[in-house]
């Protein structure tokens, strides 16, 4: 590492450079711009200044987590114990119900600087623990454990109903607050703890742990409940986007034949010399799209988001046509018409499919031999066929033979494996033998899935 | 202490505002409640001479603080609307052909043969120029904001011409020479991200994420909007927005839309918003009968 200069501009300097080791690319003018930014602003205000190097450094959404969170280790809100604690701690033990009551009252309240407040004073006071003998650090499970305010969700509810009835808008509005506030402590109560810990050990060290990757580059195999909620909402940008740049990728190409009856208008303004040409737009190609997707529980988060995806990309093609298998298969096309709210259709899934024949465990040589006896027309030469899965069969038969078929009637045809190419092959994986009859495609995180959609559609 | 607001380009100007508080007063007096991150953001951009743009989903205010800015330090406002196809000559400038044409049929009627030289002055000169939304903000001499607004509709090769014109403050035409501005404007860049601007553009910028404000936020805007609407209603209104941003939507309700439904809530005279008032009016905040529909089952409406 180079040597950095001292005081301010160091810290900028380190923080930068924590800032790329994340994954957020940032330039040397804006570096620059940051710089010119400290001197600028008011640096006794700390949201000031965190605004202004956001305002710098931070010009994508995405990276906005990232960079809060090494904003905090590298200008920590306060230095040591917070000063109300101390007195909190001459009294003999900890009164967590005390503690309790207090955040009761001030998540009904909704004051947020108090809350933050008392955060830090939990930490302080509930967050230690031995890690081995004369070894301590900060844990926030331990605080939001003993303060388990998913407890005092009933009574908060009923304080802030104030005897309206149950069950209706008002409890879920109210439940939605309560909720929101709740989260907030529980983030304020990280932020102290990664504070707490930075301090004790190597900040470059916490500043890696800390951080989550980023919506578009977590692994769909991996995804915990919660990044699948965040991906989900992605999914009408991101369609959005991808239509976005497909119709960029159009307009760029060659222009269509000309268009006399505009261009002679045009000509008029400049005494009849044509001085520009008009021409009609070409007629984009929208291939057919037939999806054949594996939704059994090892990979059903990838296909669902494929799913909701190519859904939501409907007018880009002229009809896609979605089957789903287990180790039957049917056709879910139904589930995804116009106007279908694509969350709601993914849970109906499988309620309303027939994907389950014998035992629940992906059989591809019968859904691929299903899918050819009930469907025999459903691929044709105009489709894109697209199978999504990772090929594990339980060491069933792969029904090469069927697929190969497929492929041979489709005009294109890909199949998106959301395991790692290394994967491929390996125990009952037929990944390998299936990509010697089809092109197989890595397709581990949304950023890969975009890329090939964009791929897939020619213009 | 004096402080001079120096830019890339070398312009020195004395600045707009005094402070980040400055800011946040003085958009308050014009009508708009900015918070400390965009106050600061605003400030800086004045103070570094550097475009700011503002990205973040439809409904939140950006085109408003623009509008705000320039009510609160007294510049005229200038905007350029982009669109699919915005091309040079409705950005930048255009010569007036239709005119020059006349002129040149004028001039043969005259004399029969009028020399080129001369002939090029009269047609290629400062009478012919029409100008557009950036060559205007260039040459005016007052403070101005320069709202480019919606900068993701236009194509990728407009970009490029904003990156000359917003980094050096000059535009070349060819005919005519260079035009300096005078005095920088203050620029404003927004956009829905219905695509990645380019990286280029976003380094020259100052970067402000506009997203849905906190609870407290928005229900001082309603306020401020619609104070008919009173302070147990407006509470209300925000928090069963929010209850609805937090479903999976197609299109959660933004600002606009919250005032709109208070404005809608009082003009049907409803001083509580209960499960009939938010049935019958659910239109106003949800734009898709999906959204609609999933709004109605998940808190309940039915």
């Amino acid at each position: 590492m180079a040597t950095s200069a001292p005081g301010l501009l160091g810290t900028v300097e380190g923080f930068v450079a924590a800032l790329r080791q994340a994954g957020v690319p940032v330039g040397t003018s804006e570096v620059i711009d940051a710089t010119r930014v400290v001197g600028a602003v008011d640096l006794l205000d700390r949201d000031q200044l965190r605004a202004g190097l956001a305002a710098t450094l931070v010009k994508r959404p995405a990276h906005r987590p990232a960079f809060d969170t090494l904003f905090d280790l590298w200008w920590p809100v306060a230095v040591g114990e917070p000063v109300e604690s101390e007195a909190d701690q001459e009294r003999a033990g900890v009164d967590v119900d005390a503690l309790r009551d207090e955040l009761r009252h001030l998540l009904l309240t909704g004051d947020d600087e108090a809350l933050r407040r008392f955060a830090r004073r939990a930490v302080a006071l509930l967050g230690r623990a031995e890690t081995q003998p004369g070894r301590q650090s900060w844990f926030a499970y331990r605080v939001l454990r003993s303060l388990s305010a998913d407890t005092l969700v009933a009574s908060l509810l009923d304080a802030l109903l104030a005897g309206e009835p149950r069950g209706g808008l008002a409890e879920q509005v109210a439940r939605q607050a309560v909720r929101e506030r709740i989260s907030a402590m529980q983030a304020y109560v990280e932020r102290e703890v990664r504070r707490r810990v930075a301090e004790e050990r190597d900040r470059d060290q916490v500043a890696r742990t800390a951080l989550r990757p980023l919506v578009d580059e977590v692994d769909f195999l991996r995804a915990q409940r919660e990044d699948l909620t965040a991906m989900r909402r992605t999914v009408h940008p991101l369609a959005r986007r991808l239509a976005a740049r497909l119709a960029a990728r159009r307009r760029l190409g060659r222009a269509g034949r000309l268009d006399v009856r505009r261009t002679v208008r045009a000509s008029l303004g400049s005494g009849g010399v044509p001085l520009v040409t008009h021409h009609r737009p070409r007629r984009p190609h929208r291939p057919e799209l037939v999806v054949l997707c594996d939704v059994s529980g090892s990979v059903a988060g990838f296909a669902h988001f494929t799913l909701m995806l190519t859904a939501a990309l409907r007018e880009q093609f002229t009809r896609v046509r979605a089957f789903a298998f287990v180790d039957t298969c049917d056709e879910v096309t139904r589930l995804f018409g116009a106007g279908a709210d694509l969350a709601d259709s993914v849970a109906r899934l499988s309620r309303d499919a027939d994907l389950v024949w014998y035992d629940g465990h992906s059989d591809y040589g019968h859904a691929f031999e299903v899918f050819t006896d009930r469907w025999p027309d459903a691929v044709g030469p105009k489709t894109s066929l697209l199978v999504l899965g990772d090929g594990r069969t339980n060491y069933r038969d792969p029904g090469l033979p069927l697929l190969e078929a497929l492929v041979r009637r489709s005009r294109h045809a890909y199949w998106l494996n959301p395991e790692p190419q290394r994967q491929w092959g390996s125990g009952d994986s037929a990944a390998d033998r299936y990509g010697e009859v089809v092109e197989m495609v890595e397709c581990r995180t949304i950023a890969q899935l975009a890329e090939f959609v964009t791929r897939l559609l020619p213009v | 202490m004096w402080w001079a607001a120096v830019g890339d380009d070398g312009l020195v100007q004395s600045p707009l505002f005094g402070s980040a508080d400055d800011v946040g007063e003085r958009l308050r007096e014009a009508g708009y409640l900015a918070d400390a991150a965009t106050a600061t953001t605003v400030f800086l951009a004045d103070r570094l001479g550097k475009p700011l743009l503002v990205e973040g989903p439809a409904g939140v205010g950006k085109t408003e603080l623009a509008k705000a800015v320039a009510a609160a330090t007294g510049s005229g406002l200038v905007r350029l609307q982009c669109y699919e196809g915005i091309d040079e000559p409705r950005a930048l400038y255009e010569w007036d052909y239709r005119k020059q044409l006349l002129r040149l049929q004028v001039d043969r009627g005259l004399d029969g043969a009028a020399d080129w030289e001369t002939e090029r002055g009269h047609i290629f000169s400062e009478e012919f120029l029409l100008a557009r939304p950036l060559l205007a903000a260039i040459r005016r001499t007052e403070p101005t904001v320069l709202l480019v607004d919606e900068t993701d509709k236009a194509d990728v090769e407009v970009e490029g011409l904003l990156l000359e014109v917003l980094s050096d403050f000059q535009v070349t035409v060819p005919e005519l020479g260079t035009v300096v501005a005078s005095r920088r404007p203050f620029v404003v860049l927004t956009s829905n991200a219905t695509r990645e601007l380019t990286e280029a553009l976003k380094r020259r910028c100052l970067y402000l994420h506009l997203d849905y404000p906190d609870a407290v936020r928005e229900r001082a805007i309603v306020l401020e909007r619609v104070p008919e609407v009173g302070e147990a209603l407006a509470e209300q209104v925000v928090r069963t927005v929010r209850a609805l941003r937090a479903l999976e939507l197609k299109k959660a309700p933004s600002i606009a839309e919250t005032i709109d439904w208070a404005r809608t809530l009082v003009a049907l005279g409803l001083d509580t918003l209960d499960t009939e008032a938010v049935r019958t009016t659910l239109g106003v905040v949800l734009k898709h009968a999906s959204d609609a529909a999933r709004a109605t089952a998940e808190l309940r409406l039915n």
